[in-house]
């Protein structure tokens, strides 16, 4: 089981790779990084907080593109080149192939979001000449952004199962852009009544709280974070990527691929 | 049971289950740093910056930065806090994102001109949120109506308060009550009357809870305020008439044939101290009164529900 799983994976992570947009998206990452540094130089006392806000961001904000437009086609273009078929044919079942599929992308994104980061600390140390204490929170940032990405991808995945690409893009796009305000959604419930109350915060609960996942302003401003924070997002992330994944498995073992 | 069955039972599970454990999670650390969320927006406090961030969506930013302010008043007045620092910014935030959006300065008006623990205790700022208001809403009376306010309420510059209310009575679909108030200040300044003019204009014409309670608060308050200046000169008029104090709020009530002990908004009756202070039984009931509390009383915030 695992073996199969494995393969899905590496063959999934080898087609991203060769995958130019990937690439191009990386060269642009590293070109915002180099426009990071411009603008630290221009910057009066705030060098380190340019840097960090802006790398962490569009590193974000890349690997969630990336997650999104991969994502969205792992599903259906195996389904529109008719090589689903053939890996079905073998002995792999369903949800296999999907949690392989998830790990490819997962670990796409984690090789992706580490080159990005060798470039962030790359042009941190070219403001500041030399890494402090609290830089080493970055890295809780950058654990936090890769928890942002499992999501991303299951989302993707998610839709993909049984929407079109296009379709599922905007879903997942639309659930980003919603996740990342969640807690203006549960600060909305909070103020409302009634109905209205339950339904604003069922809703954010259910949506995924990219909010509790985005910790670059504090970092930026060199704040610690507590470990409680670390320990119960990481839960809250994989207990949110396995729902997803389970309901993408679900759809996927009863959708008619003829 | 086939293969499909097995798949089917064991991800509906895992679904149940992890959603449920994602769920009660997230409530673990909402609880674990509940202020995060605002902390964050002020990272950015330049309206122009946050402007130009929002890449058009405007409104959509400026009602979520409206939404922001009014928790994050709510929730600091819910903790009794004693200072106001992000309503400012927030409020200027809202207002460059959608200068149109009129309740924002009638909350800057009521909440961030008074002082703490009533509000954030800056009304230049407010002056300046009103005449932004007002340059980009310059037929809309209710902006003058609180120019005028803080003017009158906070910086107690009368000229320019009536100057406001005049400027907006010459609207067209001014409220009436604005003439009055320019022609009042004209005449006569700081008494109960215009001040409870004021705040009634303020109850009417306002449909926020919060600010039409703080009026209903500051309305009541006056009137004790009111209640015991009179009284405090009925006391005074009894002792040029008697040469001594009164020995009760009976004796008071008595002698200026007043229909029973006076009592307050609440119904509890004013009391005479030994010095002979009027004074209310209950000053906490009371919180924005400026008179009627026992010698070294210190006034807690008001409380909003």
């Amino acid at each position: 089981m695992s073996a199969r799983i494995y393969y899905i994976a590496r063959n999934t992570f080898r087609e991203a790779v060769r995958d130019r947009v990937l690439y191009n998206l990386i060269a642009f990452a590293l070109l915002l990084s180099g426009a990071a540094i411009l603008v630290g130089e221009i910057s009066i006392e705030i060098e380190r907080l340019v840097v960090v806000d802006l790398g962490l961001s569009a590193l974000t904000l890349f690997g969630v593109v990336i997650a999104i437009f991969i994502g969205i086609g792992l599903v259906s273009k195996e389904i529109e080149k008719r090589t689903l078929y053939t890996v079905l044919s073998r002995p792999v079942r369903r949800w296999e192939f999907i949690v392989g599929k998830f790990c490819g992308l997962a670990g796409t994104l984690i090789v992706n979001a580490s080159c990005m980061a060798i470039g962030v600390f790359g042009a941190l140390l070219y403001v500041g000449h030399k890494f402090g204490r609290p830089d080493a929170w970055i890295f809780v940032a950058l654990y936090f952004i890769i928890l942002e990405f499992l999501i991303i991808c299951s989302l993707s995945l998610f839709f993909s199962s049984f929407s079109s690409p296009l379709l599922s893009a905007v879903f997942a796009f639309s659930l980003f852009v919603a996740g990342s305000f969640s807690a203006d959604l549960r600060g909305f419930a909070s103020l409302a009544h009634g109905v209205t109350r339950w339904f604003a915060m069922g809703a954010a609960y259910v949506i995924p709280n990219f909010s509790t996942l985005n910790v670059i302003s504090n970092v930026a401003h060199q704040q610690p974070l507590g470990m409680h924070l670390v320990v119960q997002n990481t839960f809250y992330a994989l207990f949110y990527t396995t729902a997803v994944m389970s309901g993408a498995v679900l759809i996927f073992e009863r959708r008619n691929l003829k | 049971m086939t293969s499909r069955s097995v798949t089917t039972v064991v991800a509906s599970a895992c679904l149940v289950v992890s959603m449920t454990a994602s769920v009660l999670l997230l409530h673990r650390i909402d609880r674990l740093h509940p202020r995060a969320t605002l902390e964050d927006v002020l990272y950015v406090s330049s309206p122009k910056i946050v402007k130009r961030a929002s890449l058009g969506f405007d409104g959509l930013m400026a009602c979520i930065y409206w939404t922001r302010t009014v928790q994050y008043f709510g929730s600091r007045h819910m903790e009794r806090a004693a200072s106001f620092n992000e309503l400012a910014p927030l409020l200027e935030i809202t207002t460059a994102l959608d200068p149109n959006l009129l309740p924002a300065y009638q909350f800057g008006a009521s909440f961030l001109a008074p002082p703490p623990p009533n509000g954030a205790g800056d009304p230049e700022r407010a002056v300046q949120l009103m005449k932004f208001g007002i340059a980009h809403n310059p037929d809309d009376w209710h902006l003058y109506y609180d120019l005028g306010f803080v003017y009158y309420m906070e910086l107690k510059d009368y000229k320019d308060a009536a100057e406001a209310f005049e400027r907006g009575s010459q609207l067209p679909d001014a409220h009436p009550f604005l003439k009055i108030l320019a022609g009042r200040l004209a005449e006569q300044s700081g008494d109960f009357t215009t001040a409870r003019m004021l705040w009634t204009a303020t109850y009417e014409s306002s449909h926020e809870t919060n600010i039409r309670q703080n009026a209903r608060e500051h309305l009541k308050d006056l009137k004790v305020d009111e209640d015991v200046t009179n009284l405090q000169a009925a006391v005074t008029r009894f002792g040029q008439r008697n040469g001594r104090l009164p020995a009760s709020m009976e004796e008071l009530a008595a002698a200026e044939h007043l229909p029973g002990v006076p009592v307050d908004p609440d119904g509890k009756p004013y009391k005479l101290d030994a010095d002979g202070r009027v004074l209310v039984q209950n000053p906490d009931s009371f919180p924005f009164i400026t008179q009627g509390f026992p010698p070294g009383y210190k006034a807690g915030p008001p409380k909003f529900q």
